[in-house]
């Protein structure tokens, strides 16, 4: 997914340093990263993590405390948000509702003073890219959720920004349509060519859509990197924690070498798996995500007995929860055969899982 | 199901004793005052019933001696003058409410309840007290006059008190609190995203003010003008303290028909005409406010 984005990559957004205290409150601690063009960037994070603020600070609502933010290479630090060529996706959607659909579209391409014929061309051109060219003339409260969302994406895409800010835009829809708008998102933005700033607290959404993630945890970049990276590869316990489901079991390191630990861990094995942030004699866990546990076990990897202790039905896959020798572990096995037995509660099994596909983080 | 057919009934007995209220307080005594409008005036006061539409000619004509009519303005001077100076009250409580009302609103919540209180704190006073306090201001020997002479300014600003300005200054006071509070609400409901939204689709803010802001707060400021002109139309205590009887309004022309002119039937008359046209004037609000509804629920 990733393979087609061009190189070298000029640089959209440029976060400096950037930093914000509400009063005694340190909402996000300094960050510095860069948003490249034509790019679908996420900050994800839980609530409280200081995303919501970073994608102000863009738009210009709020003042950043220190650092500077830089678009297309220029320095907007003193720019009002009107003169800011960014445009936002309220969670809210924000449309105005004395408005038609049309006015509201219309609405930023008046105050660039486009002429008149330009406007109405480009309002039925984003109203039909967002496929509700026959509403125009309506007003907002006549409209579903999902249809007020693809008018917020009209409005805030039809004066061309240079990055467009999305704010939770799928948070207020349920599920089945915040699924469908997940690939209309995806669609746009590589129709348009127009670089997203996306925010989400949905972990989920954030793999799905993303060309990279930049994942934010007490106010601080916890890690920046492709969807693949961040679930691979997490750079500590919070974003393995944070970003999909994983089974986290003490580990004491033994020895170290390079990007490799050697550790023990309590199902009384000893192996060799990638690390980061690990020492010797330090407190580390073991990341292992639950479908790269093998049941029943495969030769080769370690393994272990256990016993079922709860089995979760899923359609597409079963979630068995197995106690592995005083250790819970969590395993998601695909049904990929019609009708497969399903394991029982109380049954003895063995389980296994390679020395590749558990971390070792250092805590 | 029962119970839904049931509750109108209830619904009806619950409201008896409002509607009982209106009956005694509103609709008898509207009933007298229309019944006063159609009778003859008394010899020494009063009336007599008699009926007769003799009152309401006489608010737009004089009725000779051999009893032809002739056209006579100065009662509609009258309606004239109050309907500007309602309007003018209006207009500017308008512009002065609403900087007001947003200042109030961009505060923190305690400051807020601290202001609002602030505005509504004329009304613990009597209404006499405070458009008395104006003549202390206003007069001749008063607060502006003194101030002006103690500065070497002018000794003669000539007077202030008795003038139209001296009405318009009392009845900007006295309504302003009925604009400031509708105005406030409608600005408090006011989605601070849309004004975000504004901003960032290249809005400046006097866009902002005049295309998002101002027509969503339409509905206070309708309301706010409905609760000042209205009241204006029938002031009576600013045009007799603050105007002097000189220039008379609407409200001291009725008062003065029931007092010392002892014309029941011609007060009772312009009484009436008065609630008429501001009845037309509420009703045409309404099916406006609600055809507007309709259109927009419509699809």
């Amino acid at each position: 997914m990733n393979m087609s984005r061009p190189a070298p990559q000029k640089k959209a957004v440029e976060i400096k340093d950037v930093s914000k205290a509400f009063g005694n409150f340190q909402a996000l601690k300094p960050v510095s990263f860069d948003i490249y063009e034509n790019e679908f960037f996420t900050l994800l994070g839980p609530s409280g993590c200081g995303k919501t603020t970073l994608l102000r600070m863009i738009a210009g609502f709020e003042q950043p405390s220190t650092g500077e933010i830089a678009l297309r290479g220029t320095n907007i630090q003193s720019l009002p948000p009107h003169k800011r060529r960014v445009n936002t996706v309220f969670q809210s959607y924000a449309l105005f509702p004395h408005m038609t659909l049309e006015q509201n579209v219309a609405f930023g391409l008046e105050n660039l003073g486009w002429p008149k014929e330009r406007r109405t061309a480009r309002v039925t051109d984003m109203l039909r890219l967002v496929h509700m060219e026959k509403f125009a003339s309506r007003k907002p409260q006549q409209l579903s959720g999902g249809q007020r969302q693809r008018i917020a994406l009209a409005r805030a895409l039809a004066p061309e920004p240079e990055v467009l800010l999305l704010d939770e835009p799928l948070s207020a829809l349920d599920l089945k349509l915040r699924q469908a708008m997940r690939d209309e998102l995806r669609t746009l933005q590589r129709q348009t060519g127009i670089t997203f700033v996306f925010v989400t607290h949905d972990q989920e959404e954030a793999l799905d859509m993303s060309d990279r993630i930049c994942v934010l945890g007490d106010g601080e970049i916890q890690q920046l990197g492709t969807p693949t990276d961040i679930y691979e590869e997490p750079s500590n316990r919070f974003v393995a924690d944070f970003i999909g489901e994983t089974n986290f079991l003490d580990a004491e390191v033994i020895s170290l070498d390079g990007d490799r630990a050697t550790v023990s861990i309590p199902l009384g094995v000893t192996l060799n798996a990638p690390q980061k942030r690990a020492t010797v004699g330090g407190k580390a866990v073991m990341s292992i995500r639950p479908e790269k546990i093998s049941l029943p076990s495969q030769d080769g990897q370690i393994a272990t007995e256990g016993t079922i202790v709860g089995a979760n039905y899923l359609g597409g896959y079963t979630h068995y929860v197995v106690d592995a020798k005083g250790t819970v572990l969590r395993v998601s096995k695909r049904n990929s055969r019609s009708r497969d037995r399903t394991l029982e509660v109380g049954q003895s099994v063995r389980l296994s899982f390679a020395a590749e596909s558990a971390r070792i983080l250092g805590t | 199901m029962n119970q839904r057919l049931r509750l109108p009934s209830w619904n009806v007995l619950g409201l008896l004793p409002a509607q009982l209220i209106m009956l005694l307080t509103l609709i008898i005594p509207v009933g007298i005052i229309i019944l006063v409008s159609f009778s003859t005036r008394g010899p020494y006061g009063g009336f007599d019933y008699v009926f007769t539409t003799a009152p309401y000619k006489q608010i737009l004509f004089n009725e000779g001696w051999s009893g032809e009519l002739e056209f006579n303005p100065q009662y509609l001077i009258v309606v004239a003058r109050t309907v500007i100076l309602s309007l003018a009250t209006t207009i500017i409580c308008l512009a002065l409410s609403f900087p007001v009302a947003y200042f109030i609103s961009l505060q923190k919540t305690s400051a807020k309840m601290l202001l609002i209180y602030l505005v509504t704190l004329p009304f613990w006073v009597s209404m006499i007290v405070r458009v008395y306090s104006w003549i202390i201001i206003l007069g001749n020997d008063g607060v502006i006059a003194k101030a002006l002479r103690a500065l070497g300014i002018t000794n003669n600003i000539g007077s202030l008190l008795f003038t139209d300005t001296a009405m318009l200054i009392g009845l900007v006071y006295s309504y302003i609190p009925l604009m400031i509070l509708p105005v406030f609400a409608s600005i408090e409901k006011l989605d601070p995203a849309l004004v975000e939204a504004s901003h960032d689709l290249y809005g400046s803010r006097l866009t902002t003010l005049r295309r998002v802001i101002l027509p969503l707060c339409r509905p206070g400021m309708v309301a706010g003008a409905i609760l000042v002109f209205v009241p204006c139309l029938g002031a009576v205590l600013e045009p007799v303290l603050l105007g002097g009887g000189k220039t008379m309004m609407m409200g001291n022309l009725i008062q003065l028909q029931f007092g010392a002119a002892r014309n029941w039937p011609l007060g009772a008359a312009i009484s009436i005409v008065l609630m008429c046209a501001v009845m037309i004037f509420l009703l045409w609000r309404g099916i406006h406010a609600m055809r507007k509804e309709g259109r927009e629920n419509g699809a």
